[in-house]
């Protein structure tokens, strides 16, 4: 099995809380690995600091064989990692496409002087970029919408539209920040067989979750957080049975999680 | 009937130069939330490194062509003017990007003031003769009214700029980028765009029209001097909290309207006031407007895209 990420040590303390303590985890690639754990556990957290949002207070990310860039978030994009929010956060003023066109910016390079003169380079660059952005809308199933103003978008179709853009990113990482929260049975079943799409192609899929029912089907691995310690990382049906984890989310004497 | 037509070319003019300054107003402030003040001061920059180079082409080369001087002289002014203007983001505006906001804005005004200081050091006090290179005499008349070959020339570049502009915003990879940045710098930046290398962008854009805005200001009164960036700069800024600051279709309705408001109050202000006052007091206008934008419909015209920061 190959590594793809390796969390060191990571730390992160906000004043005197201290969110992140010491978590160290090792996500392998093509694998969807879940991170779970009680409200304010850290793992939002830990998102943001590996997507360089937040500056760590200790340790380092490898990915891909080399430390990632910290507080830097276009330069971790660039190597490869993208995230979706846990409460959306599109481009709200521009369409569907435009969004996803956005976040294929990174893997683009016309610069002013190529759009002044219109240079083919330019040219074919973004009629390229358009090509994909469709491709993608038409991958998570909102192809139809593509010059909908993204906040005139339903809530589904919203979560929907930031798995697009992020995969416009070209990651090999993609990090999901809770993407069933507020959806219906439907709407969840419909992310399952994309996230399940999203892995079969080749995008190693981190993802924070609630929905344990998710989370136990769909991944591979889980770690769980708790006060900002990693408390337990195995397959989900050992994790389901640690005591640790019971404990954490039902404040022991239960047997088992969900 | 001719005055009205006449007041209307003039008015158009004018705000059309209005327009391309209010637009970098307008830009900066919806990247940034920030008021550039010195942004006035980068047309009378403009338009002083633009008298530089004529004088200069004038002395090595006395027989070039009006209009190949002209584009010279606007190719050495609008670099200088967008290096200013990224030297500016850089060394000042950046570190100030998380400070509370009357930081920035007072920040602005020092620049402002540090601009005119250095070009009154470099060009002395005294006005300066801009070469007309464009004819400012009229034209035929057409229907009795009088247009000259620079208003054509105005008209026709600052729409000729706009057009462009808009483009470059709605249609191309670093639009899309300023439009994400503008809505949520972080948004944008964990979706990997660099937002500094944008916001850097957007002030260099704006310069480079406050540079042509210069010329075809000089070009049109025929003066320039360290001091004449102030006025255009409060009136854009006026066009842009008119038409609706941080948006780009407001900026050119705003400059425009402006243009045409003050130039039909100069033609009637001697009615309006029974004699009272005549028109060297145009500039009133304008702050008339910009009180009652502020007073009535603070979003104003347009209305301001209101964006979440996060």
């Amino acid at each position: 099995m190959i590594t793809l990420l390796e969390a060191r040590g990571i730390g992160k303390r906000f004043g005197g809380l201290t969110a992140l303590d010491d978590v160290s985890l090792t996500i392998n690639k093509g694998e969807v690995y879940g991170l779970i754990g009680p409200n304010g556990a850290g793992k939002t957290t830990l998102f943001n600091v590996l997507t360089g949002a937040y500056m760590p207070d200790g340790g380092e990310f490898v990915f891909n064989g080399s430390q990632l860039p910290t507080g830097k978030p276009h330069k971790v994009v660039g190597r490869g990692i993208a995230r979706t929010f846990q409460n959306i956060r599109l481009f709200r003023e521009l369409t569907a496409l435009e969004n996803v066109m956005a976040g294929h910016h990174i893997r683009t390079r016309a610069g002013i002087w190529g759009i002044l003169t219109q240079s083919r380079f330019t040219r074919e660059e973004e009629r390229l970029t358009t090509e994909r952005a469709y491709e993608l809308l038409d991958y998570v199933g909102i192809a139809h919408l593509a010059e909908a103003v993204s906040k005139n978008l339903s809530y589904g179709d919203q979560r929907r539209l930031e798995i697009a853009r992020a995969l416009a990113t070209e990651p090999h990482l993609l990090a999901l920040d809770e993407p069933a929260a507020g959806m219906n049975a439907t709407e969840t079943a419909q992310l399952r067989r994309l996230i399940d799409q999203i892995r079969h192609d080749g995008v190693t899929v981190l993802l924070i979750e609630h929905d344990v029912k998710l989370v136990m089907g769909l991944c591979d691995r889980v770690a769980v957080l708790d006060f900002g310690r990693k408390i337990a990382e195995d397959v989900p049906s050992v994790v389901q049975r640690d005591p640790k984890v019971i404990e954490a989310y039902l404040g022991g004497g239960h047997k088992h999680v969900a | 009937m001719e005055t009205l037509l006449q007041q209307l070319i003039n008015g158009l003019t004018i705000g059309s130069v209005y327009a391309l300054v209010a637009l970098g107003y307008t830009m900066v402030y919806g990247i940034l939330g920030l008021i550039n003040f010195a942004h006035g001061d980068l047309v009378m920059v403009g338009a002083l490194s633009a008298l530089q180079t004529m004088m200069f082409l004038m002395g090595v080369a006395p027989g070039m062509s009006p209009i190949a001087m002209l584009t010279l002289a606007l190719l050495v002014a609008m670099p200088v003017c967008m290096m200013l203007g990224f030297t500016m983001e850089r060394l000042a505006y950046r570190r100030l990007r998380n400070a509370p906001r009357l930081a920035p804005l007072i920040t602005a005004i020092g620049m402002s003031f540090l601009l005119q200081t250095i070009a009154m050091i470099l060009w002395g006090r005294s006005y300066h003769t801009f070469p007309q290179l464009i004819s400012t005499t009229p034209l035929q008349p057409i229907a009795g009214v009088f247009i000259t070959p620079v208003q054509i020339a105005i008209l026709i570049t600052s729409a000729l700029i706009m057009v462009a502009l808009i483009l470059l915003v709605t249609r191309t990879r670093v639009g899309r980028a300023m439009r994400a940045t503008a809505e949520n710098h972080k948004v944008a930046s964990l979706m990997g765009v660099d937002t500094n290398a944008v916001i850097a962008m957007t002030f260099v854009v704006g310069a480079a029209l406050a540079a042509v805005a210069g010329v075809m200001f000089a070009s049109n009164y025929g003066i320039a001097h360290y001091g004449m960036g102030f006025m255009p700069g409060l009136k854009a800024f006026t066009a842009a909290v008119l038409g609706g600051i941080g948006n780009l279709g407001g900026a050119m309705l705003g400059g425009i309207t402006l243009g045409l408001v003050e130039s039909f109050g100069a033609g009637y202000i001697e009615d309006l006031s029974f004699g009272f006052l005549n028109s060297s007091y145009q500039d009133i206008f304008a702050f008339i407007i910009l009180g009652l934008v502020l007073i009535f419909r603070p979003t104003g015209l347009l209305g301001e895209r209101v964006s979440d920061r996060a």
